[in-house]
């Protein structure tokens, strides 16, 4: 069972932090600063498992990945393949490359929470849900487009509603005159 | 108000700032804005300003205000407000808050959605964060779900159905019956969660497991899916690397492991496709290495045939020469679950392990160090303990414990000679010496004790050693603690295995006295050296005035340890010279069983001197602190029992009172010389009680002949009588039994006796049998008295009873005078 997935950058600075088992929020802050403490200290062609007593018990491990600026650690315990959870991290940068187009730690850090939604979709409740990229991709287009229908709906009427309130009506010509035909234009009632 | 800001636009504002304490007021501020904006109860907004309350979560700063508003925005009908309604409820909320309740109705709700990604958001969230109420309530949902047809759905609900079987075991049963079409499923995400929930069941019940194997015959089907894996070829879909699926293959062949293990038909079921995926597997990426990993691990644990297992390890130690750390570090995991099974194939890897032990990497060396450990047998260990030891000087402190320790234990299993183990110990203790553990210390003096031919080696090497360091406390100890008892060797010169030094007695004692006057010396080494000091005014023939003065010295150290020691070291040189040289004789051979019966202990050591008794308690086997190990054994001569690790051994303060603790416990049983009689010390300031008085039963071996038993109390129907034992070997002391009984028509109960002495005497009152004592004389309590009458004056006692008598309290008090003159003459 994978304990915490968390992605933080070079300095220290949590990217996404996301625990699949219940802490305060003291510990879960202290797990983090732990983590980076153990990770940043790492040389860089040494193997990517270390073994700590990060949450209490002993047989959790943390395997991890950098990548640039970012370093992405899973808590997990001994019920997990190693090498299998590399591969996962590699799927998972992966997925979030082709939602993002050539991602990078801006997008990770201007769009959280659909970060936290991707994930969502590959890892449900500290277990493997979905390996596949594609589908994973699929997926959650499909919701995107979801809400932005709800969104584009509520956004149209604000909008519509905007632009009555700023219609300037008074400023409507009484007359317009083209040539030879006359309008005349009827006395509104001004619209605030 | 203005429309709360957006969450880019706040995080571009944080990002802003340059310090942390500017960062901290931006975001109260923004704090304060949003919750203002919650208390308006804005729909619209809501959303945003949740985003932004979780973003601010992240970063570390409180969110719990936040709570409610999520609740809401799960109730609410828009999927966008669901969505980070629901991630906030995931991120802010868990089962020890008691408002996770009451999503319960939404999520249910929910779960019937028509929408499928809603369906999905209710899954996920109540697979990640539900309570165990939750889950029962909602498990029938998560069931139904299992069995629909819609891929996206079945997945998330095998994955939540695991979490509920997590937190409500006894739910398993409930998803036995969807499970059983699970398997036949084309798309590959069921299938990965399928078999997670079978491994799930698998492995929580034994009842579950055996039911998989034979009815549902898993394994068949299991073969045929990894099957067609590994022979399909190449699907885009599935591929990472060139393997097809390999996530689904590692599971299934997780899954197996658990099906295969101890039964022997599933196991022979795999033989084939164990083999096929073994050799087949392409091993030049890292998804090829999980896969064959897994492999490994699976063969081992199953009862595969033997060709099977060699190819296994093969595959291990190819892994090993990788160039890859991260595949070595997982061969040395997977050898070190097969070593204990597959000694000898693992075997054939040594050198290759031991050269891990010079790798660079952290996490290798520890596997490595654990695995050479292991692998330590009685042919390799003068190779394995080289390179152990040249491991102990250059690696990191965090593993010198450990590696200090496991070289303690191989050594002591497999040393091919004393001088061999002594001199190894030594080197431990040199290099390492203080992440050695403290019980190594009591253990190698035992060692020491034991290799009686070694004795003038090891005190010169020992001297050797501290002469140029003494800062190491463990070496220091033992050093100290071997000097004391084998100075005379060294003195004389007399080693053979190595070429004697010529030491001085002044020049021993120099070291001695340095180590005690160091600052680095803890107050445990010095007790050592000060003892050892004092054992060598036995030894030593012409320094005796210098050991004298030395002692007189520590009489008045700050520390109280050490005053002690010297003070009573001052009175055996005043008062009990004569005894001083068998006092101080050389210790026997301490035998490792912690029941010691040293067997030709001086038998004076015990019970005359009861002086130094008092600090230094008998020891046991390994003792928890290395102070009890100095004169040890001086109540030896008795079978003594180890009780002594309940009573604290190092509190010399309360001196009489400790010894009583000690010897209370104590069945001081055959030595005659056990109990001195307490007339031999009235010099020590103690309650004569020492040796007697609390022992326990079977003191009373020989009972004083029929002393008469007498009517102590009778009055409104209540009857005590006393019956007294007196031991022919402890005439001090007397045992009353009282006999309560009660002749009305009505029972007495909250009886409870009291009894009081004159001063000269004392008192134990044990407990009594009961507090009732039942009407019409049918049954009595009893209760025991001791009584110490170390004065022999007459027996006087005051009784006091206190008892319910026909629904009222009744209390009496009462004198006794009538103690026949045999029970206190």
């Amino acid at each position: 069972m994978i304990k915490a997935i968390l992605i933080f950058n070079n300095h220290g600075k949590p990217r996404l932090s996301k625990f699949y088992q219940p802490y305060s929020e003291d510990t879960q802050q202290q797990i983090i600063r732990e983590t980076f403490h153990l990770v940043s200290k790492r040389d860089e062609n040494v193997c990517n498992f270390l073994e700590g007593l990060l949450i209490g018990e002993s047989d959790n491990k943390l395997i991890y990945r950098h990548y640039a600026t970012l370093y992405f650690v899973f808590c997990v315990d001994s019920s997990e393949s190693e090498l299998g959870i590399l591969d996962l991290i590699q799927v998972f940068v992966e997925t979030l490359d082709k939602c993002f187009e050539n991602v990078c730690e801006l997008d990770l850090i201007f769009h959280v929470d659909k970060v936290h939604n991707i994930l969502a979709e590959m890892v449900m409740g500290g277990m493997v849900l979905e390996t596949n990229m594609n589908e994973i991709v699929t997926q959650i287009d499909a919701q995107n487009k979801l809400e932005k229908s709800e969104a584009g709906l509520a956004e149209a009427l604000a909008c519509a509603v905007s632009a009555v309130k700023n219609m300037n009506l008074p400023e409507i010509p009484r007359n317009i005159n083209i040539g030879d035909i006359s309008i005349k234009v009827l006395n509104l009632p001004s619209f605030k | 108000m203005p429309a709360p800001i957006r969450l880019r636009e706040l995080i571009r504002t944080i990002r802003t700032a340059r310090t942390q304490a500017e960062e901290r007021e931006m975001i109260q501020k923004e704090c304060a804005a949003i919750r203002s904006s919650f208390r308006e109860e804005d729909n619209t907004y809501r959303c945003r300003n949740v985003a932004k309350l979780l973003y601010m979560h992240m970063l570390g700063y409180p969110a719990h205000f936040g709570q409610l508003e999520c609740l809401k925005l799960i109730a609410s009908q828009k999927f966008t407000d669901k969505r980070i309604g629901y991630l906030g409820a995931m991120l802010l909320l868990d089962e020890r808050q008691d408002v996770h309740l009451l999503m319960t109705n939404c999520i249910k709700n929910d779960l019937n959605h028509s929408t499928q990604f809603v369906q999905g958001l209710a899954l996920c969230t109540l697979g990640c964060m539900g309570s165990s109420e939750m889950c029962r309530d909602l498990a029938g949902e998560v069931e139904k779900l299992l069995k629909t047809s819609n891929s996206y759905l079945r997945k998330k609900a095998a994955l939540c159905a695991v979490h509920v079987i997590r937190k409500v075991p006894e739910l398993m049963e409930m998803f036995l019956p969807a499970t059983k079409n699970l398997l036949n499923e084309k798309n590959h995400g069921v299938l990965h969660t399928s078999v997670v929930l079978l491994t799930e069941m698998c492995e929580r019940s034994p009842d579950m497991l055996a039911h998989f194997r034979k009815n549902e015959k898993l394994v068949p089907q299991l073969v045929r899916i990894l099957k067609n894996l590994i022979m399909s070829g190449y699907s885009p879909e599935h591929d990472v690397s060139g393997i097809s699926d390999p996530f689904l293959q590692v599971r299934i062949l997780r899954l197996l492991r658990i099906l295969g293990r101890n039964d022997d038909d599933s196991s022979e079921a795999m033989n084939d496709i164990l083999a096929q995926v073994a050799t087949n597997t392409e091993t030049s990426k890292n998804v090829g290495n999980a896969i064959l990993y897994e492999t490994v691990l699976t063969i081992m644990d199953i009862k595969s045939e033997s060709g099977l297992r060699v190819l296994a390890i093969n595959i291990l130690g190819r892994f090993l020469l990788n160039n890859d750390k991260n595949i070595r570090y997982v061969a040395l995991t997977s050898l070190l679950k097969t070593v204990q099974t597959d000694h000898n194939a693992v075997q054939r890897h040594r050198s290759t392990i031991v050269d891990c032990l010079k790798d660079l990497d952290v996490s290798i060396k520890r596997r490595a160090m654990e695995l050479s450990f292991a692998l330590v047998n009685g042919n390799n260990i003068r190779g394995m303990m080289k390179e152990l030891l040249y491991f102990l000087d250059s690696c990191e402190p965090e593993f010198k414990a450990d590696c200090a320790s496991g070289i303690f234990l191989a050594a002591e299993k497999y040393a091919p000679s004393k001088r061999w183990h002594i001199d190894t110990i030594m080197r431990v203790l040199t290099t390492a010496g203080s992440y050695v553990r403290d019980d190594a210390v009591p253990n190698l003096i035992q060692l020491i004790t034991n290799s009686v031919e070694m004795h003038a080696y090891t005190v010169q090497r020992l001297y050797k050693a501290i002469l140029g360091d003494y800062s190491q406390q463990p070496l220091v100890q033992v050093a100290a603690w071997c000097i004391g008892e084998y100075g005379d060797l060294l003195v004389s010169g007399q080693c053979e295995e190595e070429e004697p030094i010529q030491v001085t007695e002044d020049e021993v004692l120099d070291i001695l006295e340095s180590v005690l006057i160091s600052n680095m010396s803890t107050s445990v080494t010095r007790g050592y050296a000060l003892t050892a000091i004092m054992k060598l005014s036995t030894r030593f023939t012409c320094t005796v005035n210098r050991i004298k003065k030395v002692v007189s010295i520590y009489g008045s150290s700050i520390d109280v340890e050490l005053q002690q020691r010297a003070v009573e070291y001052n009175a055996l040189f005043k008062k009990y010279d004569h005894m001083r040289s068998a006092l101080l004789e050389r210790m026997p051979v301490m035998e490792k069983v912690t029941t010691n019966g040293p067997t030709e202990i001086v038998q004076t050591n015990g019970e005359t001197e009861p002086a130094p008794l008092e600090t230094k308690p008998p020891p046991s086997g390994p003792q928890p602190t290395s102070q009890a190990n100095d004169l040890l054994d001086l109540l030896g001569g008795n079978d003594i029992t180890p009780v002594i690790p309940t009573a604290p051994t190092s509190k010399p303060a309360s001196a009489g009172g400790e010894l009583l603790d000690l010897l209370g416990d104590i069945t001081l049983t055959g030595a005659p010389a056990a109990a001195p009689t307490p007339s031999s010390v009235p010099q020590i300031s103690q309650p004569p009680f020492l040796l007697d008085g609390l022992s326990s039963q079977p003191l009373f071996n020989d009972i004083a002949p029929g002393i008469p038993s007498i009517t102590a109390y009778s009055k409104n129907g209540l009857k005590i009588e006393f019956t007294f034992e007196r031991s022919n070997t402890n005439p001090s002391v007397t045992v009353i039994t009282i006999q309560a009984s009660n002749s009305t028509e009505l029972d007495m109960t909250d009886f409870v006796f009291q009894a009081a002495v004159p001063k000269t005497f004392q008192l134990q009152l044990l407990s009594p049998s009961s507090s009732v004592v039942p009407a019409f004389n049918t049954g009595t309590i009893t209760q025991v008295i001791k009584v110490l009458n170390p004065q022999k004056q007459q027996l006087r006692m005051r009784i006091k009873l206190t008892y319910n008598h026909k629904g009222s309290a009744m209390q009496d008090l009462a004198e006794v005078n009538n103690f026949p003159p045999q029970s206190w003459q």
